[in-house]
């Protein structure tokens, strides 16, 4: 289609398979008997844990607060008691400690009702509240929210930009929440515009979802909200905050700078609920949509999950899986993490849970780089990841580092292209760390 | 769900394009037969024994290098390519042990003196076709007419017999294909040179089925459209301008049609600079190549004291890829020159 916007740079078009789980209904799934609360959920420092073992916790209450600036609060999502503070291995293979709850029997999740008494808060105290809800990027970076609501002194928000591109193949919890909850967002946004102060609000959204652009234009409109519906061309990574800022509004993030640097605030459009909760009902996030998918799942489908949930018992709620997957992925195909414990819980980024087969992860053998250029027509940040990767490989990581390395994001569209079958994206992140590495020392 | 399941733990991302090495050769050599097969028919059996004997050489002398360096790389189809790409450069009529030292030549030298598939820095079919050129140049000079031409004298191809006989003449003409009339060489038309009705090598002398496999590979995105449209593009643009200045006709009347069918310069532009290995990876760069592969065509094929040009031409700029690749960077994201804020 001619004339929607989109990204100038690179970019791929992997196989969506969205619509395994783009029209099956957000579903509550069953709480487990027992939860694994991780306290690192977010960027930056892990959050203390408040609780000991044998404590006896209500749902929605404080069991780690933020150890830093960048750091952000987790709430339990049950009632019951502290079992153990143990460590566990997360998703992203990082040990994190965690908080392990025994449900109470009987455990009935509270209701909760909305309140407009928000309105008559200050930006300052609605960014509190944020904060102290724990609440963090969903979209899979898990950026802690107040301080991205924060606006530096100097600084103008110009736009706030709701990110519903959700371009991970299979996932469709975003979707699927604009589709079923579009009230609450619209109210989501009405709060996070009084934090930000921005001068117009566009949601981007991309076109194989003509029934959320359709619902969100309506729903705004309804509600008497000034919301810029932008649809966009299909294309990986338009879901990457610098791509859908480009897409949107024609600018681009410097490099190593934020999107305020050009006047934006990108928000995603699950983290917009997660604020609506928070605010308006007074609700922790220790809750979020997670899609279970892939074709090696009997029954795929979108789950309201409480954090803390092993993925193994959101697996059963699909009827199990088959005998002999390929892979396990916790987030989506492009960007998540192969898991190799299904009692890894299910975490505050955790977007979507993969079971692929083989004919899905595509197993090619490796051979030498052919230079054909994929690579580099395919880089979104104007990269030359086969000449990074070369670097890399002969331990050469301050010519890495020259060749801008730390622009590289890990999208993916590198190695998903390379026809040679090269692990580009795991050469670039062990080029950062041994740079890191090197700088510490 | 068992106990024993196994799964795969990898780096992201957790799924890769269907694309791979060894398809990406396989479809070039599908995508070369129908080319061959005219070749086939139009030179004869013997023309058989030239591309085999080329193709099972390439595969024995990668095999042998293989077993030198520990690595098994036969599967990925890029020697029974150039095995293939060599065999099509050749008359139907060169002495075998000829095909059979450029393939060795092509695979031992070029390709595996450098490690093999990927870091060589020449076109190794090209380079072992320029390698027997210029040692065997009598045996790689023995045309033979299509059958389907009436007056079976073997003579030269039409550029070779343009070039030499061109030396020589004292009358006036038009142009090539006047000029080929006057002196009873057997074209009569453009369409002769089009369909491959004249005698060359055993690949290179259909220009329509080329241009189909070429065109499929275009489609495919196993070729970069750039290369073969720079290449043509410069060449023709070229000729256009001053290639009628040798009949005496001033600027801009250059017989194009006449140069693009003749000669490799389909084969080439085609198939032989597109190799990835051998051309640069950004767009920007695959032009600056493209358009150097032109000019060069251009100078050898017209200034020159050879007939053709395309394989000289390319190597040369092989040559120059590393230089072409270093000065045509791609922009980093977030470079762009500052914009006002209010714009």
């Amino acid at each position: 289609m001619k004339g929607l916007k989109t990204f100038s740079r690179g970019g791929i078009h992997p196989h969506g398979r969205k619509n395994l789980t783009n029209k099956k209904e957000i579903v509550t799934a069953d709480i487990p008997e027992t939860l694994i609360v991780p306290m690192a959920q977010h960027l930056g420092a892990p959050a203390e844990v408040v609780v000991a073992a044998g404590d006896e916790i209500k749902e929605g209450m404080l069991i780690g607060k933020p150890a830093g600036f960048i750091s952000a609060a987790v709430h339990s999502p049950v009632s019951g008691t502290v079992k153990e503070i143990t460590d566990v291995y997360l998703a992203n293979g990082m040990k994190s400690s965690a908080v392990v709850i025994e449900k109470e029997e009987g455990f009935i999740p509270a209701e909760k009702t909305k309140s407009d008494s928000w309105k008559s808060k200050t930006p300052q105290e609605l960014i509190e509240i944020v904060k102290d809800s724990g609440v963090v990027g969903l979209g899979g970076a898990t950026f802690p929210a107040n301080v991205k609501y924060m606006v530096p002194k100097g600084e103008k928000a110009e736009y706030l930009i709701i990110n519903a591109v959700e371009c991970e193949p299979y996932l469709s919890a975003d979707h699927r929440l604009m589709l079923e909850k579009a009230s609450e967002l619209i109210e989501g946004l009405r709060i996070i515009s009084k934090m930000v102060e921005p001068e117009k609000v566009a949601i981007g959204i991309e076109i194989n979802k003509p029934d959320a652009i359709e619902i969100m234009r309506k729903q705004a409109e309804a509600e008497n909200f000034d919301l810029e519906v932008v649809p966009l061309k299909l294309k990986y990574p338009q879901g990457d905050e610098k791509q859908l800022i480009k897409a949107v509004t024609g600018r681009e993030v410097p490099s190593g700078g934020l999107p305020i640097a050009v006047g934006c605030v990108v928000s995603n459009v699950g983290t917009v609920n997660a604020v609506y909760e928070a605010v308006a009902l007074g609700k922790p996030l220790y809750e979020r949509t997670v899609s279970v998918t892939g074709l090696g799942v009997k029954n795929p489908g979108n789950f309201l999950t409480r954090v803390g949930t092993p993925i193994s018992s959101l697996l059963e709620a699909c009827g199990g899986i088959i005998d002999n997957p390929a892979k396990v992925v916790v987030g989506g195909p492009m960007m998540g993490f192969s898991i190799y414990d299904l009692d890894t819980p299910v975490t505050k980024g955790t977007s979507g849970i993969l079971i692929l087969t083989d004919e899905e992860s595509g197993s090619g053998s490796r051979t030498a780089c052919l230079s054909c250029g994929r690579c580099v027509s395919v880089c979104p940040m104007g990269l030359n990841p086969t000449k990074m990767f070369k670097f890399v490989d002969h331990d050469d990581y301050d010519s890495a580092m020259q060749n801008n390395l730390m622009d590289c994001k890990e999208c993916g569209c590198c190695a998903y292209a390379c026809p040679a079958n090269i692990p580009l994206v795991q050469g670039m992140r062990l080029g950062k760390k041994m740079a890191r590495k090197k700088k510490v020392s | 769900m068992s106990e024993e399941m196994k799964l795969k733990i990898s780096s992201s991302p957790q799924i890769h394009s269907p694309a791979s090495t060894a398809k990406i050769m396989w479809i070039v050599v599908v995508s070369l037969i129908p080319a061959g097969v005219w070749g086939v028919y139009a030179f004869g059996p013997r023309s058989i024994l030239v591309l085999a004997a080329s193709i099972l050489a390439a595969v024995a002398s990668e095999y042998l290098m293989g077993l030198v360096f520990k690595k098994s790389t036969l599967a990925d189809g890029s020697a029974v390519l150039t095995g293939l790409l060599i065999g099509y450069n050749m008359p139907a009529e060169v002495p075998i042990y000829i095909a059979v030292l450029a393939s060795v030549f092509a695979i031992v030298i070029v390709k595996w003196t450098f490690g093999g598939l990927g870091t060589n820095w020449m076109n190794p079919a090209l380079a072992g076709r320029v390698f027997v050129f210029f040692s065997w140049t009598g045996g790689m000079s023995r045309w033979s007419m299509p059958h389907m031409v009436p007056d079976t004298v073997s003579g030269a191809s039409p550029l070779g017999f343009l070039k030499t006989n061109m030396m020589t003449f004292s009358g006036t003409s038009s142009g090539p294909m006047d000029f080929l009339a006057g002196q009873n060489y057997p074209v009569d038309s453009y369409m002769d040179l089009f369909i491959g009705r004249i005698p060359g090598c055993i690949g290179e002398v259909s220009a329509l089925l080329l241009l189909i496999g070429g065109i499929f590979l275009i489609i495919l995105k196993i070729v970069n459209w750039e290369i073969p449209v720079f290449y043509i593009g410069s060449f023709a643009l070229l000729t256009w301008i001053f290639g009628g200045m040798g009949f005496g006709n001033g600027f801009f009347s250059g017989d194009i049609l006449f140069h693009l069918f003749t000669g490799g310069l389909m084969l080439g532009a085609l198939f032989m600079a597109t190799d990835m290995v051998t051309s640069p990876i950004t767009r920007k760069g695959m032009i600056i190549y493209a358009i150097g592969c032109g000019f060069l065509t251009f100078l050898i094929r017209f200034y020159g004291s050879f007939p053709e040009g395309v394989s000289l031409a390319i190597i040369l700029m092989n040559i120059f890829v590393p230089l072409i690749n270093r000065a045509t960077q791609p922009v980093k994201f977030g470079n762009l020159p500052k914009e006002k804020k209010n714009d």
